[in-house]
């Protein structure tokens, strides 16, 4: 429902912009301030998002992705309690199905002596990165709208003018998450290997200790961009989908004004539609991928070369 | 694309859902799990070795079946020659009882002819006596003549 007073730039913007809660250089904590006034109505902004650095809070990612953390735990929860072995309930064969996949997941990628943390490592990362991508299918407008007290964006008065739904489509969820994995991998690795046998690692291989400057600089590189790359992949993937999501929403523009609005409207339903059915596959694709490297390089970790 | 303490408060929680998937979730479900496998690879074995002593119950009635097959027509060929051989016994029993009457007959008969004959002998003679004296007049004197007598009856 973008408005019409709203250029597409400024909608775009708008969509990309999270609600942000921050330490202003003042020493204040506040909501940011967007084109001059506070992202949440009723409240005093006294600086924009680049000048608090930072400590900033990304309220809209954390609130989503908390929410549905909290969601995926309390409804596991409840399955693993009244779990039977005799008797299993639809939504008991459900999650067990999920668990299957999972475990087999584990023991395919995970060869290394049994760590019992891998198996919910595993999981929660599945089903809780699934459902955060997820987001990206609920119609672009429809939680900032709702946000917003029903009002569009650019409406007197409103709630909570910035609201982004997709928490992976900022750079802190999955890198938050991937940041988890690096530690573990890090823990892992001088556990398993000691210090000196991951160092070793790091800088006498590929060719051998004399060779140890020209190791490092291959090494290292390599080591860390995976880890980074694991949050960059989901990021960027989701990232694009919700662009690709938000241009599509621009078609919807002048869907009351004018006979074209409606034809472009029409055509946007359509782009709409097959974006989201393609889309449906990122989504799950990207959970799975994300849960299947952080198993392969967390095996890795417990390697001996 | 602006780094903040969101990523820390990402990794925080986290930090706690795997926790608590850890501590709650997973080794519940997975316990249901491995039981219920556990309960069907237990059944499909029971139901094997149930199949397999099916299996050999069934042999066992067939070999069961056929000794008693063979008892039977075992007894029934026994019976067979236990009657024939009465048969037999009976058959040739009664040949032998029917010569023993046979000769026992044979030999009253003969000794009947015998008596017969001594009767009629001394008959004859008698006969001949009375014959002798109606022809002599006189009485014979049975004392004297009885030698005559007697030769006569021994000639006759």
């Amino acid at each position: 429902m973008a408005s019409k007073e709203l250029n597409s730039t400024d909608y775009i913007e708008h969509h990309l912009t999270n609600l942000t809660y921050g330490k202003c250089p003042d020493g204040t904590w506040s909501f940011a301030e967007v084109h001059g006034k506070s992202q949440v109505a009723g409240t005093e902004a006294s600086c924009n998002i680049s000048e608090m650095g930072f400590w900033a809070f990304q309220v809209d990612t954390l609130f989503m992705s908390i929410l549905l953390g909290m969601g995926m735990i309390f409804f596991m929860r409840r399955v693993a309690k009244n779990a039977s072995s005799s008797k299993p309930g639809r939504v008991q064969n459900a999650v067990e199905y999920l668990v299957t996949l999972v475990r087999d997941q584990v023991q395919d990628n995970f060869t290394a002596d049994k760590n019992p943390l891998m198996g919910p490592l595993a999981l929660t990362i599945f089903v809780w990165v699934f459902l955060m991508n997820l987001m990206d299918l609920i119609p672009i407008d429809l939680v900032p709208w709702i946000a917003n007290g029903f009002a569009a964006p650019n409406a007197e008065g409103g709630a909570i003018h910035y609201f982004k739904v997709l928490p992976v489509a900022d750079i802190n969820a999955p890198m938050g998450m991937a940041l988890g994995v690096l530690i573990l991998i890090h823990y892992y690795s001088i556990k398993n290997k000691g210090l000196g046998g991951f160092l070793a690692e790091l800088t006498f291989q590929p060719y051998g200790k004399w060779m140890a400057p020209i190791n490092v600089i291959f090494e290292i590189p390599g080591f860390y961009a995976k880890q980074l790359a694991l949050g960059l992949r989901l990021y960027g993937n989701l990232f694009a989908g919700e662009m690709i999501f938000i241009l599509i929403a621009l078609f919807f523009g002048g869907f009351f004004s004018s006979f074209t609005g409606v034809l472009s409207g029409i055509a946007g339903l359509a782009l709409n539609f097959i974006w989201a059915v393609f889309h449906i596959l990122v989504v799950i694709l990207q959970a799975f991928l994300f849960m299947v490297l952080t198993l392969v390089y967390l095996q890795q970790a417990h390697e001996h070369h | 694309m602006n780094f903040n303490a969101t990523l820390f408060g990402q990794l925080l929680a986290f930090v706690f859902f795997v926790w608590f998937t850890m501590q709650y979730v997973w080794p519940f479900i997975l316990e249901a799990l491995e039981e219920r496998e556990k309960e069907i690879s237990d059944g499909l074995e029971a139901a094997s070795r149930g199949k397999r002593e099916l299996d050999e119950a069934h042999q066992k009635k067939a070999e069961i079946l056929e000794e008693a097959k063979k008892e039977a027509a075992d007894l029934v060929n026994q019976a067979n020659a236990r009657a024939n051989q009465l048969v037999e016994d009976a058959k040739s029993n009664a040949h032998e009882e029917a010569e023993r009457i046979k000769v026992s007959a044979q030999s009253d008969l003969e000794q009947a002819a015998k008596r017969t004959k001594e009767e009629l002998r001394s008959e004859v003679a008698a006969l001949a006596v009375a014959g002798a004296e109606k022809i002599l007049g006189s009485e014979i004197d049975r004392d004297k003549n009885s030698e005559i007598i007697e030769q006569i009856a021994q000639e006759l």
